[in-house]
């Protein structure tokens, strides 16, 4: 059976499911996967989203989705003039992505401590989203899961390695891909779990060998705020 | 068991001998493994999020575009006067199902059902009836239970057909959702499965066809008044179904025919914006000043 709340739901600021609420998870998506705070972004629009984005608010929602603004937050209306506030620069502009869907938006973000993050995504409908790469890595998660995103250095033991930590924390893996570059190098692992991962055990999986980062994406705190 | 079809509900309510809505709650519970109160508590965040949104509604709210804005409360007005030609429940229904698309459209707070473009239908049919003495001691648990029938509905003809305008046309979007309000409708007045079955047949039927053909590609014109015509045709097959009349085409073959329609609906005429009333002379034109604006910005 379809979820019944994805029938009655989202909750969310109008007007469009995939150029509005989607949008506004993207660019939430893109802050959490950074890893720091957002101080500046440079939005490159594909397809549908460039040719009805301004009209549907795809603009506003992003950014503040990037200022962690979630689909239902009435601020995003305001995105604009928030950014503005908290000195947050971005710009936007068209871009001709060959085989990508037509809501898809490319954002290159730049964080306060100088951690960088090149993200394309795009929006599948009824508000969801389709995360397709990362820093040129091919991907394939939408969040609708707890999301652990890895990179490690592309070298022997390191998934074994993040697994056993899992496991012995009772996290149980729904899905597990591993990416690499084409040009070898730095690889990536996209791990969905069904439980929440705490801070305390990101920490822990950070300090392994081998690990470079690693960035969570909670799915409940991803989820429309019920307060507010 | 799965629930893939009306025909499962209807054999479901009959082997567990318990009411439409609460089949879908217990659906609900089994697919995402939560108590009966959680689902319940998560459904009445839905009907206030829908209260909220009618309630903030000012009609003072205008897109850029300069095409919506304001209609939902001249007709709210017009309603008061007594004189509309539909005159009380169902002058309201116009009312509210105007106020709740145009808000969508001016990027406020609403509930997708089953898409934003249509979310106005639903909450169209059920806010008013507070207002009304016969329903006064309609209680919260009831509302909650046609809401649980009304998405029982959707997520049916999802399954069987899609809801997407983009895929089927307007019929996916504002027919299914006339058809979960035609379903609630009937739920409340405590009308049988086969009832409901029946209000949802005619309500898809009356909308077969009808195509997705937003000016500019925004979500305003026509979506706004096509609220309106979800939520008076599920008045209308909601009281069909009550009286008696039956569906001659059974429910699960109309949704079926209706994705069939969809599927075969030329892609001009699906969301893309690129025929129908899209591209009339001034919905051209209309196109054409926004994106000058556009430029200008
Ligand atoms: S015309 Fe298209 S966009 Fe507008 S309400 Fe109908 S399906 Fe939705």
């Amino acid at each position: 059976m379809v979820d019944i709340f994805d029938i009655l739901g989202p909750i969310m600021v109008g007007p469009s499911s995939s150029h509005t609420a989607g949008a506004a998870r993207i660019g939430n998506m893109a802050r959490i996967l950074l890893g720091d705070k957002p101080v500046s972004a440079k939005i490159h629009l594909h397809g549908s989203f460039a040719e009805t984005g301004s009209g549907h608010g795809t603009d506003r929602a992003i950014v503040g989705g990037l200022l962690g603004m979630h689909p239902d937050d009435l601020q995003l209306t305001y995105a604009f003039e928030e950014a503005k506030k908290c000195g947050f620069q971005y710009s936007f502009d068209e871009i001709n992505l060959r085989d990508a869907h037509p809501n898809t938006a490319v954002i290159v973000l730049t964080g306060e401590k100088g951690k960088k993050l090149t993200m394309q995504a795009c929006s599948v409908g009824g508000g969801r989203i389709m995360v397709n790469k990362l820093d040129g890595i091919d991907v394939n998660f939408t969040g609708d899961y707890n999301t652990l995103v890895v990179r490690n250095r592309d070298e022997n033991g390191s998934v074994a390695a993040v697994t056993s930590i899992l496991n012995q924390c009772r996290i149980n893996v729904a899905n597990m891909s591993v990416c690499r570059h084409k040009r070898g190098g730095d690889a990536l692992m996209v791990i969905e779990t069904d439980e929440s991962v705490k801070p305390i055990q990101l920490d822990f999986l950070s300090e392994l060998p081998g690990i470079l980062s690693v960035t969570y994406y909670d799915k409940n705190k991803g989820e429309a705020s019920d307060d507010d | 068991m799965t629930i893939d079809s009306m025909q499962d509900i209807f054999n479901l309510m009959a082997a567990r001998k318990k009411p439409f809505w609460e089949v879908i709650l217990e659906a609900d519970m089994e697919e995402r493994q939560v108590t009966r109160e959680e689902s319940m508590a998560k459904m009445l965040v839905v009907w206030q999020a829908m209260k909220d949104a009618s309630d903030t509604y000012t009609g003072t709210r205008h897109r850029v575009s300069g095409l919506v804005g304001g209609d939902g409360m001249k007709m709210r007005q017009y309603a008061k006067r007594g004189h509309a030609m539909s005159g009380g429940y169902v002058s309201d229904v116009i009312a509210e199902a105007l106020s709740m698309a145009e808000s969508n459209a001016c990027m406020r707070r609403i509930v997708a059902a089953p898409t934003a473009g249509a979310c106005g239908v639903l909450p169209a049919v059920l806010l008013p009836l507070s207002k009304y003495a016969e329903y006064e001691e309609l209680n919260q648990h009831q509302i909650l239970e046609a809401l649980y029938v009304a998405s029982g509905i959707g997520s049916v003809i999802a399954y069987k057909a899609g809801i997407a305008g983009a895929s089927g046309g307007c019929q996916a979007e504002i027919g299914t959702a006339s058809a979960m309000a035609a379903g609630a409708l009937v739920a409340l007045r405590g009308g049988s499965g086969k009832q409901i079955g029946d209000a949802v047949a005619m309500a898809l039927k009356n909308l077969m066809g009808l195509i997705c053909d937003p000016v500019a590609g925004l979500v305003e014109v026509p979506c706004v008044k096509r609220n309106v015509i979800g939520a008076v045709n599920a008045v209308s097959a909601a009281d069909m179904a009550l009286a008696g009349i039956k569906s001659r085409i059974p429910v699960d073959e109309v949704i079926d025919a209706m994705g069939e329609v969809g599927r075969r609906l030329p892609v001009e005429f699906r969301e893309t914006a690129w025929g129908g009333l899209a591209v009339s002379p001034t919905g051209l034109k209309i196109k054409e000043n926004l994106h000058s604006k556009k430029k200008q910005a």
